[in-house]
């Protein structure tokens, strides 16, 4: 434990210069969003309208955000769970490459990613116009976070034992997985359920259209919009935004505590 | 062993074929697409002005932002790391929440605080001093990519120092080592691994941030957007896949470059 002594004034203070500037624009736009007018300030009395404004033009991009961003977890889960169990027990040279070649999506920016998803696949156009189109660039940038995360545990060593204890007692490669092994990893699977999560939401966001920034179908875009509309409207939509997605990510972060303790890992 | 080796890559395969098919597939074409306007499209960002210049803005902008976040970042960390005072897991949480903002929102913030009708704005008037706005300029966009840095950094040197040996730094005390010392000798060694780490990181996420400096739509062009408008606006295919080899080689190169000067210890984090 580090000892509580005093620290130099300068230090508290750059950390709560840094505190405001972090939390006041969050606080900001809050405010600004349940206001009637922004330049007259509270005086004008607090409205829902905006709220309500925000909900209509865009409360189906929120729904859609959301449902991607559970589609993502999904998908992750389901290639990349045995994917980290296959790397975890390999020791061929091609799983080390695979893995090393699996964080590259990761490692440059998400607008070379999308550019490449588009010039390969834009001519079909009724994927790349379609929800699996997105979907399938948020699963790649993904999947890398929930193959380390549980790859890493798939690598304990009692679990090693573990499985050949369920082995030697006759369980079958199905039994052992779902039975001895993702328990096991639960705690891993559910802090990359978190990640991927919030990953799939904060890259898109209400706009998921935004993800592939370079459809030529792109209105003038939502950020276009968002530099010129009402500055109310604006921040009613950053209040919609922490409103939908804080309870979810709170929620999945209490989850994970839970599992934690429950499986004292 | 045959059997359990089939079985590993039946485990693997659904993953394989499809990063195969929606990653290493696409990015391959990618690399191939300058070629058929000529080989010179590779390097197109050093040959046309235009491109270098958007390239050595966002190589700049990108380095500020990295080494003012390290800065701040590991100030605020080892004090929160050393502090404690009621509602501080709350300040915590509440200071790492951006990391989960979309760069648009990001955006908006510095317009909240650098507008027309931003904070500053009504400061300074009230100071007397005019309205002063920085949201679409170099400052709003330098604010912007702090923004979305500074999270990342709190919460990674919160934990690390969090996690530092205080015996070392008593030992320096009771030696007679002066703040400044601790600071050099103690704090900035320990440390090294994760600035290291997090710098790159901070490094690679700025110059590759789009969302932020679209809803600026700052004067200040940065790569991401000289990108975006040769394929959105001038449908230039094979320039806009040589910016994000480009883009692409810079990004993988910082974070691989720290990963290897970071040693074994760190590969694992």
């Amino acid at each position: 434990m580090p000892h509580p002594r005093q620290l130099p004034l300068l230090l508290p203070a750059l950390t709560a210069l840094v505190s405001v500037f972090m939390l006041a624009p969050i606080a900001l736009s809050v405010l600004a969003g349940l206001v009637n007018n922004y330049s007259t300030g509270l005086a004008s009395g607090l409205t829902l309208r905006w709220i309500s404004e925000v909900l209509d033009v865009y409360g189906s991009t929120v729904a859609a955000s959301l449902l991607l961003a559970l589609l993502c977890v999904g998908g992750s889960l389901l290639l990349g769970v045995p994917c980290a169990y296959a790397l975890a027990r390999s020791r061929s040279r091609w799983a080390r490459l695979f893995e090393e070649l699996l964080t590259l999506p990761v490692a440059v920016p998400g607008l070379a990613t999308a550019l490449a998803l588009i010039l390969a696949y834009g001519q079909f156009s009724s994927f790349r116009q379609s929800f699996a189109f997105i979907l399938v660039g948020h699963l790649v940038f993904t999947l890398p976070f929930m193959v380390r995360t549980v790859g890493a545990a798939f690598r304990r060593h009692e679990l090693l034992a573990l499985e050949e204890a369920a082995r030697s007692l006759g369980a079958n490669f199905g039994q052992r997985f779902m039975g001895v092994l993702v328990p096991a990893v639960l705690p891993a699977i559910v802090a990359g359920s978190l990640m991927v999560f919030t990953l799939s939401v904060g890259a898109v966001s209400l706009n998921w259209k935004l993800h592939t920034p370079l459809t030529r179908t792109l209105p003038v875009g939502l950020a276009d919009s968002y530099a010129s509309m009402r500055i109310e409207i604006g921040s009613a939509y950053t209040l919609v935004f922490l409103l939908v997605i804080l309870p979810v990510l709170w929620g999945l972060q209490w989850l994970g505590h839970l599992i934690e303790k429950h499986h004292g890992t | 062993m045959t059997s359990h080796s089939r079985l590993l890559g039946l485990c693997a395969a659904p993953a394989v074929a499809f990063f195969a098919a929606f990653w290493l597939l696409p990015v391959v074409r990618l690399f191939a697409l300058p070629a058929e306007k000529g080989w010179t499209t590779y390097v197109a960002v050093l040959l046309d002005s235009r491109y270098l210049h958007s390239l050595l803005n966002t190589l700049g902008l990108s380095l500020a932002v990295t080494l003012v976040t390290l800065l701040l970042g590991g100030v605020v960390g080892i004090t929160l790391a050393r502090l404690r005072f009621a509602g501080k897991p709350l300040l915590l949480s509440l200071l790492t929440l951006p990391l989960s903002f979309p760069g648009v929102i990001i955006g908006f913030f510095i317009i909240l605080l650098g507008g027309r009708q931003g904070l500053v704005a009504d400061l300074t008037e009230w100071l007397g001093l005019g309205r002063t706005t920085f949201a679409y300029g170099l400052t709003g966009l330098f604010l912007g990519y702090l923004y979305f840095s500074l999270p990342r950094a709190i919460a990674t040197y919160t934990a690390a120092a969090s996690a530092m040996d205080a015996q070392l730094e008593e030992a320096a005390r009771s030696l007679g080592a002066s703040r400044w010392q601790v600071a050099k000798d103690v704090w900035i060694p320990e440390l090294a691994q994760t600035t290291l780490a997090c710098g790159a990181i901070v490094f690679a996420t700025s110059m590759g941030a789009f969302g932020t400096a679209f809803t600026l739509a700052s004067k200040f062009e940065v790569l991401p957007i000289t990108l975006y408008n040769e394929f959105t606006n001038y449908a230039n295919f094979a320039l806009a896949a040589s910016l994000s080899i480009t883009l692409g080689l810079i990004t993988w190169l910082s974070l691989f470059l720290a990963r290897h000067a970071a040693g074994p210890a760190a590969a694992g984090a």
